[in-house]
Formats: C-alpha cells, structure tokens, sequence
C-alpha cells in the first residue's frame, strides 16, 4: 500500500540524485476540451505519462489546455522543445505517443506525418 | 461519452478555463439508501449570473470564442436526466459556481464511472498550481486528497518525475480500489474509441 510517507521518503531519494533542471523544460500540452476529451484526449494523457515513467524522462512538463477551434483534429498535442518551433500534432491516438515521445522528445526530429500546424515564436 | 470520470474532466476543465484556482471535486456513491451517485464539482472561478446559468446547458450557447457550438453541459444534462437524475448549475458573478449532477445509482442507463484514477491523475499532473481537492465516497468508504499536499511534499521536484509519476498512479490506484472494498465495481471502457 503506497502512503504520503513513501512520497516523503521518495523525495528524499529524488532530490539526493537531482541535477539542475527545470529551466531547460521541454513541455507537451494536451488539448482537454470536451472534442479532446471525447476523442480520446485523456488516454492520450495516460500514454504520455506512461511513456515519462518507463524512459525515466526528468525534464518534461505535461500540460493541458482547452478547446482551441479545430476539433475535427482532436487529439491535439504540441510539443515545445526549448528554443525551437511549437509543433502541433492532431488526431493523435495512444498508439502514436510512443513515436513522438522518442523521435521529437527525446531526439529532437518531428514526426512529419502526423504535423498539423507549426508556430513560431 | 461513456464514462462520467469523462464528463469529471470535462467540468474541472471548465472550472479552469472559469479562471479557478480552487476547485473541489466529491463523488458521493450512496448504492443502499438513496440509490444515487452524485458528482459535485466546486470552484472559485468568475461565476455566472442566473441567466447564464440556465442558457449554458443549451448547446448553442458557449463562452467559447472559437465556435459557436458548446456540449459539455448539456451531454452531462442528458445522461443525468435519463437516469431519473438532474444536473444543478448554481452560481453567482465573481464567485464562483457548484456543479451538481446527480444520477440514479442502480439506473440501466447510468453509464459507469470509469477510469477515475486517470481523471484525476490527469488533472493534478497537468495543473500543479491548481488547488485541487478531490474526495470520493463509496458507502461507508471515504478517500480524500488534496494537490497541495503532494506540492509540499515535493517542494521543487516535479509532479512528472517519473518515481513520483509511479507512486501517484499506485497511490491513487490502491486508495480507490479500497473504496470499492478491491472489487472491481469500477468498470468503464479502457479505450474510448474502441
């Protein structure tokens, strides 16, 4: 049974190994409006989070915002590496994150074939 | 949409884009008495006048700006109604609003609540910020937790460092499973498009 007290010990574990980071966060954002959200938007989430676990991934902020207009699209996720263009990808489905999470996370290439939209800024 | 953990996601998500920092969630599961199940959501967003409280479960109204076409509210209006429930809106400007949507517990037509613990994951990782609160009754079983209480814990360590990302899913994996005394009343589809 897992109690706020192993959190407490966890962290004291955590922040003996911690490196500085933080500052140099990449960030992906999940679009959770109700289009998102019906189209599968939190397992999406789940399969994001699944995937920071297992690679062990320290550096990624997750995030959620709501509708932003193209909901035939859902599920939207953009991923923001530092100092580079936010990429938006849509109908992404569970099965896609692990592509994304490797080839644009942690390798830096976009996955061009599920790319609906780029903004600089 | 086929769980009401979904519809949950889908208020709390309101509840931000209201502009709260403060938002309660309960669910009260009563199978013996009142044969009912009720989901409350609370927050301390900008709130709306009467009016607004009624028109919003039309799905032609929306505060988006994006399209004209809402479906949030009025989706949780219809599944509550045809479960001999209702959804209450009760709400004043500049404080906030409570969300009650109530269903009959035993209803053929209540559709499960699904994978709450991916909810409520879901909303706690995605807004750290957020004072969220989250408490969960099933008969005589209770589980209550709050963000902030983790937040503190953790200090600067992020909620998506992945040992912490663990812990989070056991711990709230185990406590609701608890609720339900380990049986696995819970149901609800693992993948909503399939």
């Amino acid at each position: 049974m897992k109690t706020i007290e192993d959190l407490k010990r966890l962290r004291e574990q955590v922040q003996t190994q911690t490196r500085v980071r933080q500052e140099s966060s990449k960030q992906i954002i999940v679009g959770m409006g109700t289009c998102g959200i019906a189209a599968g938007a939190r397992e999406v989430m789940s399969a994001i989070l699944d995937e920071i676990a297992k690679r062990r991934l320290e550096d990624v902020m997750v995030r959620q915002i709501g509708c932003i207009g193209v909901c035939e699209k859902e599920v939207l996720i953009d991923v923001v590496l530092p100092g580079q263009p936010r990429i938006t990808y849509g109908r992404v489905t569970a099965t896609d994150i692990p592509k994304i999470i490797v080839e644009h996370v942690i390798q830096g290439h976009i996955v061009k074939e599920l790319v609906v939209g780029k903004i600089t800024e | 949409m086929r769980e009401l953990s979904l519809h949950i996601l889908d208020l709390v998500q309101n509840a931000i884009e209201a502009g709260a920092n403060k938002v309660l969630l309960d669910i009260v599961e009563d199978m013996s008495e009142m044969d009912t199940l009720l989901i409350r959501v609370i927050d301390n967003g900008q709130g709306m006048d009467d009016d607004t409280c009624q028109k919003v479960i039309d799905p032609f109204v929306t505060s988006r700006t994006t399209r004209r076409v809402g479906l949030g509210l009025p989706l949780i209006d219809m599944s509550t109604k045809r479960c001999a429930g209702y959804l209450t809106i009760v709400s004043t400007p500049g404080s906030g609003a409570v969300v009650e949507a109530l269903y009959k517990h035993s209803h053929w037509d209540r559709p499960p609540l699904g994978n709450i613990v991916e909810t409520v994951k879901s909303i706690i990782i995605a807004h750290p910020e957020l004072n969220f609160s989250y408490s969960h009754t099933v008969e005589k079983n209770v589980f209550s937790m709050v963000t902030q209480e983790l937040t503190e814990i953790l200090g600067n360590i992020s909620l998506t460092q992945p040992d912490v990302l663990i812990w989070l899913h056991e711990y709230l994996t185990q406590n609701v499973m608890n609720l339900y005394n380990s049986r696995n009343l819970y149901g609800g589809v693992q993948d909503e498009n399939n």
